[in-house]
């Protein structure tokens, strides 16, 4: 690689772990690391759980400092970029300024998708990011009525941490259930059941009509004509990828940035890789998906960073996400849509997985609950299987007397 | 302080696995590795305070149940993202078809 070096933009999980990966790889050109907002790289996980138990949240740094001088990466705070010219290899910045690249990764992840209606609402927010945490956990200090318009991750994350913080919370679902994009009936039903226990106000089927700001707070008008009065509304219906900077300079996108299983765009110079790329999942016989998780913005951090070197390593790994709510934990192995057949192990204290299996036999997902890690391990262990293209005997999957481990063995 | 403290018995962890032992106030985690040999860690993942125990291990290798951060639980040494501090170890011996570990 040249002088001008590796620039990555987006100094989220997934670019900063891209910087680090490319120092751990050996390479000793610059490697500069640019970041919308001011703060260090950090962790988004838990500014919709713990983030919120307190008025302002903590922020989890990915590495401190110290860590980016001493591996000489440069990182560019409060840096916005305005364009790439792909023909000088080069971006243009927010400043004016230019900044040559000779291999660029584009991670510059998602962000909230709005909802028109609430436009012009002062008690509407959205979060994404740690500064919006702290605007939504600062209101939630005064045990507000809290509205949540999503019955997705986010909105659930959200309803279950203002429920610990005493605020009176209704959460606001189009859909007949929880989470229908992600995952199967059978655990929405016990994350709905929680949600209802713990005293969150459920409307399912429920269409906006109406957002307004009154004196005393916002009022959302439903569908069917009811009324809700809030102190506080949280929108939390899903993200849209950042493609704009790809699509202006010509880059192929299709759902998010498009890259091939190398994670490198129909530019041989720029890499694409998290939440804004859209990428062939082998495992699946190269379905395309993009993928909004934090163990995939760092598996193809690393991944990017690796044939941002001229590696040409594919990405092969299998989709894992989790969730907390409560005292429940939700992990995901796979993409659940994949299966046609459902086989449960029942794991004691309410604790279960459910696999799902192709047409063929083959494991192609497992989703599981249960309090604090109770499924965790054998989670890994489906997604080891999946990843092996596996076709265990649904007997042995069902019966949690038999360890899975010994199913990867054979 | 070099006391030896009795964890559990021998045949209380799998081969290739891993349990938790809780001691005046600290947990701890401990090992039997597939060559049939015990190793003890702190309880705690160092990223976010999760059991150990209700993790994965493989060969010499532990992964937290959160996160999948890992660490090689005969040193304690961290194997990058998202850990980066590593495991602290413990001496073990085994006695009398007890598992011991050395606090200091």
């Amino acid at each position: 690689m040249g002088d001008h070096g590796a620039v990555i933009v987006g100094a989220g999980e997934c670019g900063a772990r891209a910087a680090f990966a490319l120092r751990e790889e050996g390479y000793a050109g610059p490697i500069t690391l640019l970041g919308a907002e001011r703060h260090l790289p950090y962790e988004r996980p838990p500014l919709s759980k713990d983030g919120m138990s307190a008025d302002a949240p903590g922020i989890k740094t990915i590495a401190e400092a110290s860590r980016y001088e001493s591996a000489a990466i440069r990182l560019m705070l409060s840096t916005e970029v305005a364009s790439i010219d792909r023909a000088r290899k080069s971006l243009n910045l927010g400043d004016g300024t230019t900044l040559p690249y000779e291999t660029l990764l584009l991670a510059t992840g998602a962000r909230p998708r709005l909802l028109s209606l609430a436009d012009t609402s002062r008690h509407c927010l959205y979060l994404r990011t740690h500064d919006d945490a702290g605007l939504i956990a600062a209101r939630l200090g005064s045990g507000p009525r809290v509205i949540i318009i999503g019955g997705g991750f986010i909105g659930l994350e959200l309803a279950a941490s203002a429920r610990g913080r005493g605020c009176d919370v209704t959460v606001l679902e189009a859909l007949p259930r929880l989470l229908a994009r992600a995952v199967p009936e059978g655990i929405a039903a016990v994350l709905a059941d929680a949600h209802l226990r713990n005293g969150v106000d459920i409307r399912f089927g429920a269409t906006i009509a109406a957002i307004e700001d009154k004196d005393s707070g916002v009022e959302v008008r439903l569908g069917d004509g009811s009324v809700l009065q809030a102190d506080l509304c949280i929108i939390g219906i899903g993200a849209i990828p950042n493609v704009e900077l790809a699509e202006r300079a010509g880059l192929a996108t299709d759902n998010g940035i498009c890259v091939d299983e190398t994670l490198r765009t129909n530019d041989p110079a720029i890499f694409a890789a998290g939440d804004c790329c859209s990428f062939p999942l082998s495992i699946y016989g190269g379905r395309r998906v993009r993928l909004e998780a934090w163990r995939n913005a760092q598996e193809q951090g690393t991944l990017a960073a690796g044939n941002m070197l001229g590696r040409h390593a594919a990405h092969a790994s299998v989709p894992w996400f989790w969730s907390d709510q409560y005292d429940l934990t939700i992990q995901i192995a796979g993409l659940a849509d994949e299966g046609r057949t459902t086989i449960r192990r029942n794991m004691g204290e309410d604790a279960f997985i459910l696999f799902h299996l192709a047409d063929d036999g083959r494991l192609v997902a497992a989703s599981g609950i249960g309090r604090g890690n109770a499924v965790a391990r054998d989670i890994r262990l489906a997604e080891m299987l999946i990843a092996r293209s596996a076709r265990p005997v649904a007997d042995k999957l069902a019966d949690a007397e038999i360890k899975l481990k010994s199913l990867l063995a054979a | 302080m070099t006391d030896w403290i009795e964890a559990c018995a021998a045949d209380d962890v799998d081969e290739e696995d891993v349990i938790r032992f809780d001691h005046e106030g600290r947990t701890f985690a401990i090992y039997r590795s597939p060559d049939d040999e015990y190793f003890a860690t702190d309880g705690l993942c160092t990223h976010e305070k999760v059991h150990l125990a209700d993790g994965l291990v493989m060969d010499d290798i532990i992964e937290c149940p959160k996160h999948n951060g890992r660490f090689n639980y005969k040193t304690g040494a961290a194997k990058g993202a998202p850990v980066c501090v590593n495991l602290k170890t413990y001496p073990v011996k085994v006695e009398a078809g007890m598992v011991m570990i050395q606090l200091s």
